[in-house]
């Protein structure tokens, strides 16, 4: 983070207007919760369509003749392959394979995409990228823009309604719809819906609009971490960091078949090494069996008290309706399944193994 | 008659012969957010002022509950292990957290009562 000044949202003002408390987030000074609060937010997005600001996190497009090539050194990623509008989640490895930050990657042109970065990470990916990037003919261009997501099953109607014609677009995929903005079909939640990048102005009439639909409501920062911690998605600086590689993240779904073993990315080699020796620890899901939450930092022991790994998300699932949680265990511990115990102020919490998601996703995928 | 004090914690308790009912206050709910569940303590157990007492855990948070003066639990809202949302929708009624005998009433003159609590949380 550069500096120890806390941002603010473009968008503040409203929020504020909106009743909401506000929290720090990776420097940000975000709205956690509105009047409605954590537990309704959370279900009205399931069930309706929520509204985030989610203008923390940064847009960087990535334009010239070397922008394939600059892509396929900072991601383990075949760039080329991207259909003219097609995202793609990736990931930026440093040399140790270890997950610098997770990124979208969306194609807009032969050579140009949009970057979607986390806000905690953004300067230091974008320091990153430009340092891959000496000596090759590619610009990265960090937009100006006011971020939201509107995400649940009436998104599409409710966008539709406020004018903004979504066409034929599908779950990842990504169109500039207007002059400056950026819209994509995905998000953070596991539910159908749009992220979509704009000017200020641009911003705040298309807030009224969205606004003046029942079916739409603003969602704070703290559901949309109960929403993606039940959608099985990892938070960067939580549940993925630079100390940990994709094949114990489980994230190898990411990284085409075709270039895990010859690949030309940084942390290629790393990676190798890793997948040929196995993992030694994998992300799981934990589901408690009582009604006490785990939270990120516990300790996990197995059932004869012996050390088995942490957790790195936790909370109440509102739709579940019973604790959510990630973590790490030893790998002969992660089948579905294994019960656990979690150490919570001295007393043993039982969980078991659960697949992940929680809450099955609701994409829109054709 | 009862009395009533509250902490800077923003706990409430409610003081009737040397048994106090304690809880947290309707500020004190309103900014943990929907509370899911409510670690509450053993009958019996010694608590010194200062301790934490209970846990209370929202869906983002755990937040302990201090106790706010000496003395022996002797009674928790078992109602609360069903029904954690009380304590956001009857923080000062129903959603009392425990009961205690109080050691030493004299720990209850640094309270506030209603007034100045009011004044403190502005």
């Amino acid at each position: 983070m550069a500096g120890d000044e806390v941002r603010h949202l473009p968008l503040e003002d409203l929020h504020i207007q909106a009743g909401a408390r506000f929290g720090a987030f990776a420097g940000w000074h975000m709205p956690l919760t509105y009047p409605a609060g954590v537990m309704k937010e959370h279900l009205h997005t399931r069930d309706h369509a929520g509204l985030f600001d989610i203008s923390h996190m940064k847009l960087f497009e990535v334009r010239g003749k070397d922008a394939v090539a600059l892509l396929d050194k900072a991601c383990p990623l075949q760039a080329d392959a991207l259909a003219i509008s097609q995202s793609k989640y990736t990931l930026l490895l440093n040399e140790a394979a270890g997950i610098i930050d997770d990124l979208i990657v969306t194609r807009l042109g032969d050579d140009r995409f949009m970057v979607v970065a986390n806000a905690g990470n953004a300067s230091e990916d974008e320091a990153h990228l430009r340092k891959l990037a000496g000596g090759l003919a590619v610009t990265i261009d960090p937009l100006d823009r006011v971020f939201l997501a509107l995400q649940g099953p009436d998104a599409w109607a409710a966008l539709s309604r406020a004018g903004i014609e979504t066409g034929s677009l599908l779950f990842m995929h990504g169109i500039e719809p207007r002059e400056n903005w950026f819209m994509t079909r995905s998000g953070y939640t596991g539910e159908d819906g749009f992220e979509v990048g704009l000017p200020e102005m641009d911003a705040r009439e298309l807030v009224t609009r969205l606004l003046d639909d029942d079916r739409v409501g603003w969602v704070g920062l703290a559901a949309r971490d109960s929403l993606r911690l039940e959608a099985g998605l990892c938070l960067h600086g939580n549940d993925i960091k630079p100390e940990i590689n994709p094949v114990d993240a489980g994230l190898m779904w990411a990284i085409p078949k075709e270039i895990r073993a010859s690949g030309k990315f940084v942390g290629a080699n790393a990676l190798q090494a890793v997948l040929a020796r196995g993992p030694l620890q994998k992300r799981v899901g934990l589901k408690a069996e009582g009604r006490q939450p785990v939270r990120a930092g516990a300790a996990l022991v197995d059932a004869e008290g012996k050390a088995a790994g942490h957790v790195t998300s936790g909370g109440f699932g509102p739709s579940t309706g019973f604790p959510v949680a990630m973590g790490y265990v030893a790998a002969p511990l992660a089948s579905n399944g294994t019960q656990i115990f979690a150490d919570v102020r001295g007393a043993k919490v039982p969980l078991t193994v659960h697949s992940l998601p929680f809450i099955p996703h609701r994409y829109r995928k054709g | 008659m009862a009395t009533t004090y509250f902490t800077e914690d923003h706990e409430w308790l409610r003081v009737e012969g040397d048994v106090a009912t304690v809880g947290i206050t309707d500020y004190a709910q309103e900014q943990l957010g929907d509370i899911v569940f409510v670690e509450i303590p053993q009958v019996g157990k010694g608590l010194i002022k200062g301790d934490t007492a209970v846990v209370v855990e929202s869906v983002k948070a755990a937040s302990d509950v201090y106790a706010p003066a000496d003395g022996e639990v002797t009674e928790a809202n078992e109602t609360l292990g069903s029904d954690p949302a009380l304590v956001n929708s009857a923080a000062t009624g129903d959603g009392w957290l425990w009961k205690m005998k109080l050691s030493d009433k004299s720990q209850l003159d640094g309270l506030m009562d209603e007034a100045a609590y009011k004044a403190h949380i502005g």
